[in-house]
């Protein structure tokens, strides 16, 4: 590593928010030509560092030097001059606008459409990406949206490009094209940072890893040097296991039935169609899909949000007695006695309450049981204080709005609450999207729990790492249709990436 | 090292909450502070001594006992409405049709009296505008509830619309009731048999509105606190999704709040009809439907708070038109006043989320 010159050195980094610390004194070098992974739980103050980089924050104190130049970025324009470029976590595209006209929004001057669109040709062929120019943004997948970002801040001059989890909602096949990209990149002679909770990609792509935790600089090293394990163990500060132990299904009996599940969405495109699958007690039901692929309608439909077209969703007790949930509320489900947990996508938005405190939303599930017309205050106090013990939720105490936890926190908040009520169905959407390795851990175990409670858990997820791992059976959806059934202990990653973008992908081992 | 780029020399930081005491001072401090700016104000434009100034705005509002039970009996009035479209507001329901609903509950009241004076006995028909007043009221909140709920119409536009549409009724209504005929309004309803006036209590006039203001503030904060529906009220206005996804029917909460919303502003018109002003014109209300709105986000749609802030601006108003009659000074200058210190006491509220750090110079000494 002779001849490395850094493209960004920061100094003595501080920032901080009221009394929180966002970053304390860290010192990072970003090199050219080489590809940096910034690792940290959530909250250690990652993507804080990125915001100032790129112009969005401004350190309270500290310097940053670019390419040995002490330099101020005050705003995200004076990041664009100096060639920073961030594609961030939620992309900010003009839907109604085609990928070019997106590409070359904002920039001043002439707008000569022509001109540009053979400069972005220029750059997607020197770096191999695949873009349409003329399609409009509503008629793109996410990773089409994510390649506009990327060549959008190119086509700034971006010399040093910043990506906040780009592969969270990708395919594992995109995944491996956008790696490809950034590689063609980084030969090129940029410098990259790129962040991610998923290891196996900072181990595929990185050259270097740097570590954060509580908002300091813990170190870095040669990814080659170091492994999974070492890196977490830094991460988290103390030693961790990064294995999921899945155990066999204890006498699994058919607990939801779900028939011919047809669902329509407000503006009557079809979302779900003829959906059919079983879930069983004690055992962890996986459901794979590019997002957008119907896992959110499912999910809402058997919690009775979701108005149906056509089907069934049956659900059969111990004793073998059938009831139907379809077009039952979630309170009618409730009162059937059904115990039906639901953990959706959005958290803040559907979930909880941001506003609203620990013992507050702790009642949103209780609140209407019993017949005063006052409501019980103390056994949601009492239930918050036990899930800040059990599940160990950071927060300065439980009349803290939830909206000021950490992400991982606010996930344990809910998954606390909806495990409390002893469910027999469990269902998790993106369970762990956006947390850190050892939240996701907690959250694993968790579910892990209620299986050998007996519980039968429907697990939305997008890693299919984890989803091979954990779940039991996985049951992939396509365009909102079933693509298929396979077992979780045989089936591999390629095989459920085909499932997940054809039909019946190449193999159908349906059980 | 030489930029040309300066770095900002202040920057602003949200604050955690602040102790009710530190918060209670920045308040406090921006009263004197507009204070202040207004005595300097009235010295530089008028040449009066600001100090006589502020005797006489005192003195209007508390000069004598009669000053005193006005004043009390408006802030009754104002908080009344404040406190009705509370609910309303506490779930992001923008309610802006106090006015209306206050109108079209004093015009319920008046036809009671009118109508039936000599045909049932009084008691009956004081029942009858009770009922009358807080439906009319509901009714009028009622309407643009059941659309929003229906079909997701924006709030802010029906209510206000219903409140033109209640001032055109009261309009025509005057004109069908109008004593003596051409006069143009309906005068004193009742004046020799006092049918359907609301009774006086311990022989005041004042007293009643008085004691029905407490009553709502501690029932509605009751209500709105602790109740079940109050924290249904509190789920849908933060998030409706997340009321859906627990299975609060928000379609009902919406119909229901604004029930009560309107419900206690036709109580409002009934108070101004039938135990204060015993008429009723178009602008028997006189924007205090308004007015409210302003006092209920003044005290973060808190009931108890909301006794403070509706205190504070029918403290101002009647104090600003006292001025305007002693100095011989138009009514324009004490809406000056009125307004400069509106701003601090809503601009301090900045000051309370957010804390402004300077920024140390920073030292330069570190690069080789």
């Amino acid at each position: 590593m002779g001849d490395k010159t850094a493209a960004v050195t920061m100094k003595n980094i501080t920032k901080k928010f009221g009394s929180v610390v966002g970053n304390e004194k860290v010192c990072l070098d970003i090199y050219k030509g080489e590809i940096l992974a910034l690792l940290g739980e959530n909250g250690s103050g990652k993507t804080t560092l990125m915001n100032m980089l790129s112009g969005i924050y401004f350190p309270d104190e500290g310097q940053i030097y670019i390419n040995g130049k002490e330099t101020v970025i005050r705003s995200p324009k004076d990041a664009y001059e100096l060639g920073i470029g961030m594609v961030h976590q939620h992309f900010k595209l003009v839907d109604v606008l085609s990928a070019a006209e997106n590409i070359v929004l904002g920039l001043k001057g002439r707008l000569n459409l022509k001109e540009a669109s053979k400069k972005i040709r220029n750059i997607c062929q020197k770096y191999g990406f695949e873009v349409d120019l003329d399609q409009k943004v509503y008629n793109m997948s996410v990773s089409q949206k994510q390649t506009v970002e990327i060549v959008k801040v190119l086509y700034r001059g971006a010399d040093i490009l910043i990506l906040d989890e780009p592969t969270a909602v990708l395919t594992p096949q995109e995944t491996e094209k956008l790696f490809a990209v950034l590689r063609n990149m980084r030969d090129d002679g940029k410098a990259i940072v790129i962040i991610t909770h998923k290891m196996h990609e900072v181990e595929s792509l990185s050259d270097r890893v740097a570590v954060l935790r509580r908002g300091c600089f813990i170190g870095d090293m040669m990814t080659k040097d170091t492994n999974a394990v070492e890196m977490t163990n830094m991460m988290v500060g103390h030693k961790v296991s990064l294995n999921i132990t899945r155990t066999e299904p204890v006498n699994p009996q058919k607990r939801l039935e779900v028939k011919g599940l047809t669902v329509r969405n407000e503006e009557g495109i079809l979302k779900l169609q003829d959906v059919s699958f079983t879930a069983r007690s004690g055992e962890i039901l996986g459901i794979a899909g590019i997002s957008g692929c119907g896992q959110k309608e499912l999910l809402e439909a058997i919690a009775g949000l979701q108005p149906t077209e056509a089907g069934q969703i049956t659900y059969i007790e111990d004793d073998g007695t059938r009831e139907e949930l379809l077009g039952k509320d979630p309170r009618a489900i409730q009162e059937m006695g059904v115990a039906l947990s639901f953990v959706p996508e959005d958290r803040l938005g559907m979930g909880l309450v941001g506003d609203m405190d620990l013992t507050a939303n702790m009642m949103l599930r209780s609140f209407q049981n019993g017949h005063s017309m006052f409501t019980d205050r103390r056994s949601p106090r009492h239930l918050a204080e036990k899930v800040v013990n059990e599940l160990d939720v950071v927060t300065p105490g439980i009349s803290t709005p939830v909206r000021r936890l950490s992400g991982g926190n606010v996930q344990k908040v809910l998954v606390g609450r909806e495990i409390a009520s002893a469910p027999t169905v469990l269902m998790t959407a993106y369970a762990v999207r956006g947390l850190d390795i050892n939240s996701s851990y907690t959250i694993y175990n968790l579910i892990n729990e209620q299986k050998k409670k007996g519980v039968a858990v429907i697990f939305v997820g997008e890693d299919l790492d984890v989803l091979l791992e954990l779940c039991d059976r996985i049951m992939v959806l396509c365009g909102g249709q079933v693509s298929g059934i396979v077992d979780g202990r045989t089936a591999d990653k390629n095989t459920v990436g085909m499932m997940m973008t054809h039909i019946g992908g190449n193999a159908d081992d349906e059980q | 090292m030489n930029s040309k780029k300066q770095e900002p020399s202040f920057y602003l930081v949200k604050r955690d909450a602040l102790p009710w005491h530190k918060a209670l001072g920045i308040r406090i401090a921006a009263i004197v502070a507009a204070m202040v700016v207004c005595a300097v104000v009235t010295t530089v434009l008028t040449g009066i001594n600001p100090i006589q100034v502020y005797v006489s705005i005192f003195l209007g509002a508390f000069g004598t006992a009669r000053k005193t039970w006005i004043t009390f009996q408006n802030v009754a009035i104002l908080l009344l409405i404040s406190l009705a479209l509370t609910p309303a507001f506490r779930m992001h329901f923008w309610n802006i049709g106090g006015e209306g609903q206050v109108l079209v509950g004093g015009l319920a009241s008046a036809a009671c009296m009118i109508c039936l004076a000599d045909k049932i006995p009084n008691a009956l028909v004081i029942l009858l505008m009770i009922v009358c007043s807080l439906g009319a009221g509901a009714i009028w909140g009622l309407i643009p509830a059941f659309f929003k709920a229906k079909w997701n119409t924006n709030e802010t536009l029906s209510t206000l619309m219903m409140n033109y549409i209640a001032t055109q009724l009261v309009a025509f209504f005057t004109i069908v009731w109008e004593v003596p005929k051409g006069s143009g309004k309906i005068g004193i309803i009742n004046q020799n048999s006092s049918i359907g006036w609301l009774p006086q209590i311990a022989g005041s006039k004042y007293l009643l509105s008085i004691l029905i203001a407490a009553a709502i503030t501690v029932l509605l904060y009751i209500y709105l606190v602790y109740s079940k529906q109050g924290y249904e009220i509190a789920v849908v206005g933060e998030s409706e999704r997340t009321a859906r996804y627990v299975g609060i029917k928000v379609e009902k909460v919406i119909i229901r709040t604004m029930l009560i919303s309107g419900g206690i502003c036709g109580l409002v018109g009934l108070l101004l009809v039938g135990g204060i002003n015993h008429t009723v014109t178009t602008t028997i209300a006189n924007g205090q439907g308004f007015t409210a709105v302003m006092v209920s986000w003044m005290a973060k749609f808190n009931p108890i708070t909301m006794v403070f802030t509706s205190f504070l601006i029918i403290f101002l108003n009647r104090g600003a038109s006292e001025i305007s009659t002693t100095f011989g000074l138009n009514q324009s200058f004490a809406d000056i006043l009125t307004g400069i210190i509106l701003f601090f006491i809503i601009g301090c509220e900045f000051f309370i989320s957010y804390k402004i750090n300077f920024r140390k110079k920073a030292g330069k000494g570190e690069n080789n």
